[in-house]
């Protein structure tokens, strides 16, 4: 498969001396839905940055789509569309005319760009407010123009920096369906995100970074598989027994009605639910007490830490 | 390329008309007043000056003040505007050539300079009786004079970190050379010092050559004043496209 967007060794010092990059190299796959995780002042920001021409690299190279970044950078960058994390349009600009103005910026003409605009106002819920002002938007809705904005060129790679920070949990799932959609229809999509769960529900491959280096890049599968045990908690239909038989599991009464199960390799929830039963215990709803991503996130951002100090 | 240009200058145009109150209107209101008290009220008693009534004399030198203030104030503000809210990063993450940015941003500063000199034009001839001695000087004065200062104004709003800094250059920099320009007197009528003085301000030519479009009298040779300005703008456009090209304030 062709690769979308490759760095090799990619750094970046910016002028008080932060070493926000320390030569990362990352791989991603065309048409793959790619997540770039890290805590804050990790590195993501900057490498999209890079990738996307608005920060100078101090050294490495970019490869997207087969193109060096050195010598077709304008090329490049009608490959990628991008959603930053910081809103970057002019507050005082209808938000039509923000759109078909970055579709002129990518040598589309303004009368071929209002129907691409009219579908993705339509498909973000802003065509009401098309005349309006940017200013005049809710936080939501001012992700949604962006989103539709790095949508305009209709371009071969999404990039997404917290594309759902502050927006609500339904335009949230709409917007993830619309991810989906995309990247089903061929689109590659880098995600970087805090929402975890965000993540895990929509990439297959993922890069971690902490303090400017790549401390893990794997697929979300074989990452999640590392964890080596899950912890759930189990709400029973009736009140629970005070004395629960561990047969070979691990388990916790946590309330009345509230049961923390850690699970392991030998013991599946079909292994526990069926001991469960066996004591009179019916279960009716099951929930995860953590989620795994966030785990492993965790555990891998804070043994680089600590192999530091 | 085309179509990236055409977009800048459009988008430039609209935000400009948009604000008309703030950008249009003012300069007309106050070149009018200027007509009202230095031509109409005191210009009879100062008479003529290179054998024109001081009027008339008067109203080159206004309609190049508007056309300098306002070709600067369109591309320092828009800029530094487009640095200050990010977007900027829309022509960035764009396939934009950086010379392209350039010309949009300095085509919007003419626009806006010719717009406002023509409204300023037209309220002047509700005030005096003139005719344009020749429309070529008029045009290229005004086109090379408003390039000029589009492209000033674009220096500034790459250097400037805050809204103090591209109010600084037009208020200290760019009004007293304006007025010490000859804008609203010939430089015959200074002593020997302050007429070579005179000379090594820029202003002092395009003013020369628009008078002379427009009324036909000059003190300085019309296509020294045009090699002048060029070579002004060929310095000025260098500068602007490195600035631009290294990211200067831009990108880090």
């Amino acid at each position: 498969m062709q690769v979308a967007l490759s760095t090799k060794g990619l750094q970046k010092t910016y002028t008080n001396q932060l070493e926000a990059l320390k030569g990362i190299d990352l791989r991603v796959e065309q048409g793959d839905f790619f997540a770039l995780l890290g805590s804050n002042g990790a590195g993501k920001t900057t490498a999209i940055g890079i990738v996307c021409g608005l920060l100078n690299k101090t050294a490495g190279d970019i490869e997207v789509l087969g193109l060096d970044q050195n010598t077709h950078s304008n090329e490049i960058k009608r490959l990628i569309g991008l959603m930053p994390q910081e809103f970057n349009f002019n507050p005082f600009e209808p938000i039509e005319e923000i759109l078909i103005n970055q579709a002129g910026y990518h040598g589309i003409s303004r009368s071929a760009s209002r129907a691409q605009a009219e579908i993705l106002l339509k498909r973000m819920q802003l065509w009401d407010k098309r005349f309006d002002m940017a200013k005049s938007l809710s936080g939501g809705m001012k992700r949604r123009l962006m989103l539709a904005r790095a949508l305009i060129h209709q371009p071969k790679i999404l990039i997404l920096d917290e594309p759902t920070a502050g927006v609500d949990v339904e335009i949230r799932r709409s917007m993830w369906a619309y991810l989906k959609e995309l990247n089903h229809e061929g689109m590659t999509i880098i995600l970087t995100t805090h929402y975890l769960e965000e993540a895990e529900s929509l990439c297959r491959h993922i890069a971690i970074l902490d303090e400017g280096e790549v401390v893990e890049q794997t697929s979300m599968k074989k990452l999640l598989s590392k964890v080596a045990h899950q912890v759930i908690i189990l709400e029973s239909v009736s009140s629970l027994p005070e004395q629960i038989k561990e047969d070979g599991f691990e388990c916790e009464r946590l309330d009345d009605y509230s049961l923390q199960v850690v699970l392991d390799s030998d013991n599946n929830i079909t292994n526990v639910l069926q001991n469960l039963a066996k004591q009179g215990i019916s279960v009716d709803h099951v929930r995860s007490a953590q989620n795994r991503l966030e785990t492993l996130f965790l555990r891998l951002t804070q043994k680089q830490q600590s192999e530091q100090h | 390329m085309w179509i990236a240009y055409k977009t800048i200058v459009i988008k430039e145009v609209l935000r400009f008309s948009r604000i008309w109150v703030q950008t249009i209107f003012p300069p007309i209101i106050t070149t009018s007043l200027y007509l009202l008290i230095f031509g109409g009220l005191m210009g009879e008693r100062i008479g003529q000056m290179q054998g024109i009534d001081y009027l008339q004399y008067i109203i080159p030198g206004i309609i190049l003040m508007t056309v300098i203030t306002n070709s600067y104030a369109n591309t320092v503000s828009s800029f530094f505007l487009a640095k200050f809210n990010h977007s900027i990063e829309e022509l960035l993450v764009a396939p934009v050539p950086y010379w392209v940015i350039l010309l949009g941003y300095i085509s919007g500063g003419v626009a806006r300079g010719f717009i406002v000199g023509l409204g300023v034009f037209i309220a002047v001839s509700f005030f005096v009786e003139f005719t344009i001695d020749s429309l070529f000087i008029t045009f290229f004065t005004f086109l090379l004079t408003a390039i000029l200062f589009s492209l000033a104004g674009f220096i500034n709003a790459i250097f400037a970190q805050s809204f103090d800094d591209i109010s600084i250059v037009p208020t200290f920099i760019l009004m007293p050379m304006t007025y010490l320009g000859g804008m609203f007197y010939s430089i015959d009528i200074l002593p020997q010092f302050w007429q070579d003085v005179s000379k090594f301000n820029p202003i002092y030519y395009m003013v020369d050559s628009f008078r002379l479009g427009f009324l036909g009298v000059s003190t300085s040779d019309f296509w020294t004043s045009m090699s002048v300005l060029l070579v002004m703008i060929a310095m000025l456009a260098t500068v602007s496209f490195y600035l631009l090209k290294k990211g200067v304030n831009i990108k880090t």
